[in-house]
């Protein structure tokens, strides 16, 4: 076990220097950033100044320790636009984000296992039929199209829940919804599939034979063991919540760190979005790391074959 | 319901496997055909605006015409004309990313099935990392890097997008390696690269034809997701995403805005998953659980 996290950390390291590497060189591709600070009255002596200041006058292999340096120091940069540290607009938008994210994550994992698993014991009724539907929907149509929608329902027509922006926990109600919405049909399917497996084994049929009731061999014994395939795809469902977080900020004014990628875009601030991705970037592979681990601990043949 | 118990819900479960594929083939046509003749089905140019027709609701509500079926926008363009435009950008985008990313990972995946050994293993741990990368922040990335582009939009969805075709394509080379023909071919000296293009390829277009409808919606939903965050397609051209974004304000007053185009998206995707979901079940059952 030790072996296989050591590897995986090897791992982890790699993929990061290569994500740095890889966002230093598109840095590099988005032009001279001092285009960007130059005003009519700029003069050259004044940009060389600049060029020292931010370091652009070394050579390109220096530039990168450097720039691998600040980010150990957790400095990156300076929005071209705001003027203030990257550091302090991230710091600020991201709780917004987790409160956004944790809620939907929680939210649709309860109606996730709840749905899949009804779905999986009642198989061909109206309820699994309901429940795929509603799958194919969730995975159809698209998200701020959707929040839009419903803005329109819940906010303009029946005036129920706020539009937009943060606030009480009726501010939360339609993003949380609409995130929900889209998250659901992955894991229900899943669970769904999961469940099937595992009421098909024999210990399954064991609990039933000794007379446990059915609805402790279904919640108890079957859906603790289909939880375990769910989990390596733990990492992709973190994905998918930050990519409808990113859309979804932006349609309810959500004053997260989607919403700050989004406003740094139309402002062409790089720096920013340069930011927010590697801050992904670093979660991403943290993620990952740890369902490997953890994925590992709970089935020995993965540390067998990986190492 | 008429079914007599068994014989009747089979029934109904073949009339329903048909309309589940005729309805999304017809469909997918009918995008093909708006993509390619556009400018003879549009009623009017997607881009010219008439100040004088501004806000024209569609024909059914009360006040709108038959002269403009879908209403017009806030610049009095044209909803229908520009949702039959829109068809261009879905269809060109997700045609050629689906073309790049199918390659690159079909080539990667064979690669690192049936060579395995160290590259095989790299691969593998690039493909798992791209899988779970929000493709999203890249190509907004990409957007502020290069400008928002149709070439942007393309290299933005196909960077990370190759990876689902690498994992798969690779399971099936590594099942493919152990088949007979392929040590047969490997007795008479047959050179890697030899077994790898005319042994394993041909073995592996079904389920490559099934993971690539599968993938149309997913590639038309991200670039509309793109267009609505102006991280896609320029203005000027119509696309689906940007139309939901122009009405997104107006959704109280002028919801026909934003509602079309984004039943366009929805439509379109839907027949994709449903297509893709049929040819599966048709030509590779064994990937059921994709």
């Amino acid at each position: 076990m030790g072996r296989f996290i050591v590897i995986r950390l090897l791992q982890t390291v790699v993929a990061l220097i290569g994500i740095s590497l890889l966002i230093f060189v598109l840095a590099r591709l988005s032009g001279d950033p001092t285009m960007l600070m130059r005003t009519p009255t700029t003069t050259e002596a004044e940009i060389v100044n600049i060029k020292q200041q931010l370091g652009l006058d070394k050579s390109q292999p220096e530039q990168y320790v450097i720039f691998v340096k600040n980010l150990f120091r957790g400095d990156l940069g300076e929005s071209i636009i705001k003027r203030r540290p990257v550091t302090d607009m991230i710091g600020e938008a991201l709780p917004n984000s987790l409160r956004l994210g944790i809620t939907s994550f929680a939210v649709s994992m309860l109606l996730a296992l709840l749905l899949g698993v009804l779905a999986a014991t009642r198989r061909d009724t109206f309820l699994d039929n309901g429940v795929k539907f509603l799958a194919v929907l969730g995975q159809a149509l698209p998200g701020f199209w959707v929040a839009i929608l419903a803005i329109f329902v819940f906010s303009v027509y029946w005036h129920l829940l706020p539009t937009s922006g943060t606030g009480g926990p009726a501010h939360y109600v339609l993003p949380v919804g609409t995130l929900s919405f889209f998250l659901l049909p992955g894991m229900m399917r899943l669970v769904r599939s999961s469940m099937l497996d595992v009421l098909d084994s024999e210990y399954i049929k064991l609990a039933r034979i000794k007379g446990l009731p059915e609805r402790v061999v279904i919640w108890k014994h079957a859906l603790r063991n289909a939880l375990i395939a769910p989990l390596t795809t733990a990492g992709i469902i973190f994905a998918n919540i930050i990519t409808g977080a990113v859309i979804l900020e932006n349609v309810f004014n959500w004053p997260g760190v989607g919403r700050l990628s989004w406003e740094a875009l139309v402002a062409r601030d790089f720096p920013v979005v340069q930011g927010v991705t590697l801050l992904v970037a670093v979660l991403v592979l943290l993620v990952n790391l740890l369902v490997d681990i953890l994925y590992a601990y709970i089935d020995p043949q993965i540390r067998y074959q990986q190492t | 319901m008429s079914g007599k118990g068994i014989e009747g819900s089979l029934r109904r479960a073949k009339i329903f496997q048909q309309l589940t594929l005729y309805i999304p083939a017809a469909v997918l046509a009918l995008l093909v055909l708006a993509a390619i003749f556009a400018p003879f089905l549009a009623p009017y140019s997607p881009t010219k605006t008439a100040l004088g027709q501004r806000l024209i609701p569609p024909f059914f509500i009360e006040g709108g015409s038959t002269a403009h079926l879908l209403g017009t926008d806030t610049l009095g363009r044209d909803i229908l004309s520009r949702v039959i435009f829109g068809a261009r950008v879905s269809l060109s985008v997700s045609l050629l990313v689906i073309l790049i990313t199918s390659t690159i990972g079909t080539v990667l995946g064979i690669i690192a099935g049936y060579l395995g050994g160290r590259t095989g293993t790299v691969l593998m741990r690039v493909t798992d990392v791209s899988l779970a990368f929000p493709a999203i922040l890249i190509a907004i990335l990409l957007a502020v890097v290069l400008g928002p582009s149709f070439k942007t939009v393309v290299l933005a969805i196909s960077i990370l997008g190759w990876a689902p075709y690498a994992r798969l394509i690779r399971g099936e080379a590594l099942r493919l390696r152990e088949a007979d023909f392929v040590a047969q071919a490997r007795i008479i000296g047959s050179s890697p690269l030899r077994i790898m293009v005319r042994h394993i390829f041909p073995n592996i277009i079904n389920p490559l034809i099934v993971i690539a409808t599968l993938s149309v919606g997913l590639v038309i939903l991200t670039e509309a997701a793109l267009s609505y965050l102006g991280a896609g397609i320029p203005p000027t051209t119509p696309s689906w995403g940007a139309m939901v974004y122009d009405g997104r304000s107006l959704i109280d007053t002028a919801w026909w805005i934003s509602l079309f185009p984004g039943m366009a998206i929805g439509l379109v995707v839907l027949s994709g998953n449903f297509l893709g979901d049929w040819l599966r079940d048709k030509l590779d059952p064994r990937l059921r659980q994709l």
